[in-house]
């Protein structure tokens, strides 16, 4: 609805009378989307319904479905991948805080600029270069199966426990490249404000440039957070009783791999709300930007 | 007229550049000082040696008589007794008004909560910005967050105000409010070295002008003569460009 405004010689009246409405807000187009939803549908259908169809047309179909989408064994094998996600989950949040502290630390260390922390700096440097250099898998093997073996008096034997330094100190090295993103992202002028107010390096770090680096980079970190919540399966291949553990070991004892399909499910489950949480996070914080850039 | 920055044969390099070549300049207490000059001319590498967020290489400087290296400032004395401001605010965006000023009396310098906050109503409402004190940054308008941020380096009292081109990034219409808390400063009688493009305001605010060029000061005097009848061939060209500009 557009009404032509008369407009007086020199200018609008401005208490000629109110301005009109804002126009109501567009919702959801139904009528504009409904053909795009229609093609969308229909290839989606077309396509894989054309895998399923090929796939269920194999002669070894009927066989497969039982070993791999028996009802039965699900509910059978449910509550032992259950219990081993929990154990998932648990190392999960657990490597997860070490990750982010220890990576913090490393970010720090590597992020100060005075003179004397330059052999520190040197060594983070290496540091990340190692960790991120090798496969977690591998070191996973190595510090799960290695460490204990060698028996140091001490420090705890479990494979678990040396499994899941691995996965810190192989994580850490990303996350730490995460965090120094974020610091240097921090404009210079920030810290020749807070030099110029007198506070130290390390008080310069603490109070102007880690707060506004570590909001920087949360969408980054969910991320790591999702990759590391499947991550923490590669555990099972040193005999940590995760839920790929326990569904291979029911596996294993009934030739039947339907509790692969159960685990598969549960870490679905558990990483798409985290997913979507990510994004949300990474538009949020878009919008910001794009507001503090206009 | 006792001296308070005495910049004496002062050199420094950025890498192999030289920026300042061996620049000589004192400001006496409660003396307005502005500096002018080209882009890149080494206008802020100068102020920024005042307070020591750049070392120069050679020569010396002197706040009150104290050489700014000079290990009885100890770690945060300059930065008490020289506040600095800059073009683009930089204020802590993660911060609230009352938050960013009150940061480096309480981190810094000692001062309780209660004590610093008083003195950060005081300061604020000074400036008209009483009021602002919950608020952050990002809301406010250009001309409110410079006001904040010198509101900021004046925490501290100090003697010397140091301010870098402080309304280049103001809207126009903005530029007024916080030239005018200059000129309230300027009478209160604080000593303030001002690097500025409002040839205007140099003209009828500071007592002395100097003029820089690549890094050495090649003219200086009182307003009405460095504008009015300038005796360097390079600040004359300088002035008409300005001129040309329509700034001054
Ligand atoms: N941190 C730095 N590292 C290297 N070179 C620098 C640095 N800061 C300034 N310079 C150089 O030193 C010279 C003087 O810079 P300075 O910022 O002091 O100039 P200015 O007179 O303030 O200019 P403007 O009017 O553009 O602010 C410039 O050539 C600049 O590129
Ligand atoms: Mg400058």
């Amino acid at each position: 609805m557009t009404t032509a405004h008369p407009a007086k010689a020199g200018g609008q009246d401005p208490a000629r009378r109110g301005p009109p409405p804002p126009p109501p807000k567009r919702g959801f187009d139904w009528r504009a989307a409904a053909l795009p939803t229609a093609i969308g549908l229909a290839s989606f259908i077309s396509v894989f319904g054309g895998l399923a169809l090929y796939v269920t047309s194999a002669e070894q179909w009927p066989r497969i479905k039982l070993q791999f989408f028996n009802l039965d064994a699900m509910i059978a094998a449910f509550p032992r991948v259950l219990q081993g996600f929990w154990v998932n989950i648990q190392v999960w949040l657990t490597v997860l805080v070490c990750i982010l502290v220890w990576a913090l630390v490393l970010a720090i260390v590597r992020s100060l600029r005075a003179p004397w922390f330059a052999p520190f700096r040197l060594m983070v440097v290496i540091y990340i270069d190692i960790f991120r250099g090798v496969p977690v898998l591998l070191l996973v093997l190595l510090f799960g199966f290695g460490i204990p073996a060698l028996n140091l008096p001490g420090l705890p034997n479990s494979g678990l426990f040396w499994g899941s330094v691995a996965m810190v100190l192989s994580y850490a090295a990303y996350v730490a490249e995460i965090y120094r993103s974020g610091i240097d992202a921090v404009h210079e002028g920030q810290r020749a404000a807070a030099k110029s107010l007198g506070l130290s390096e390390w008080q310069t770090l603490r109070y102007a440039i880690l707060p506004q680096a570590l909001r920087n980079v949360v969408p980054a970190l969910m991320n790591i957070v999702v990759a590391l919540q499947k991550d923490v399966a590669l555990l099972s291949v040193i005999g940590v009783r995760d839920a790929v553990r326990e569904a291979q070991i029911y596996t294993a004892s009934t030739f039947n791999y339907s509790s692969l399909i159960v685990a598969a499910g549960l870490f679905l489950l558990a990483t798409i709300p985290m997913a979507r949480l990510a994004d949300y996070l990474t538009r949020r914080d878009r919008m910001r930007r794009l507001q503090i850039a206009a | 007229m006792t001296p308070m920055i005495e910049i004496d044969e002062v050199t420094k390099y950025f890498g192999t550049k030289l920026v300042l070549d061996r620049v000589s300049l004192t400001v006496n207490r409660h003396e307005v000082v502005c500096l002018i000059g080209a882009s890149g001319s080494g206008k802020s590498t100068l102020l920024r040696c005042v307070n020591r967020l750049v070392a120069h290489d050679y020569g010396t400087i002197r706040l009150d008589g104290v050489p700014v290296d000079d290990p009885r400032f100890g770690k945060t004395g300059l930065q008490k007794r020289a506040g600095i401001v800059f073009q683009s605010y930089n204020l802590f965006p993660h911060m609230t008004v009352l938050e960013n000023i009150t940061l480096a009396p309480r981190r810094v310098h000692g001062v309780s909560r209660a004590e610093a906050t008083a003195r950060a109503q005081e300061v604020l409402a000074r400036f008209g910005m009483d009021g602002f004190a919950q608020a952050y940054p990002e809301q406010l308008s250009g001309g409110q967050q410079q006001r904040v941020a010198i509101a900021r380096a004046l925490m501290t009292k100090p003697d010397v105000l140091l301010l870098d081109e402080i309304t280049a990034a103001l809207d126009p219409e903005l530029v007024g409010e916080v030239l005018a808390i200059i000129r309230g400063l300027k009478d209160a009688g604080m000593t303030m070295m001002i690097v500025t493009h409002e040839m205007g305001f140099a003209r009828d605010c500071a007592d002395r002008v100097a003029f820089l060029s690549d890094g050495m000061i090649l003219e200086e005097g009182p307003p009405d003569r460095i504008f009015g009848a300038p005796e360097q061939p390079r600040t004359r060209a300088f002035l008409d460009r300005i001129i040309a500009s329509g700034r001054l």
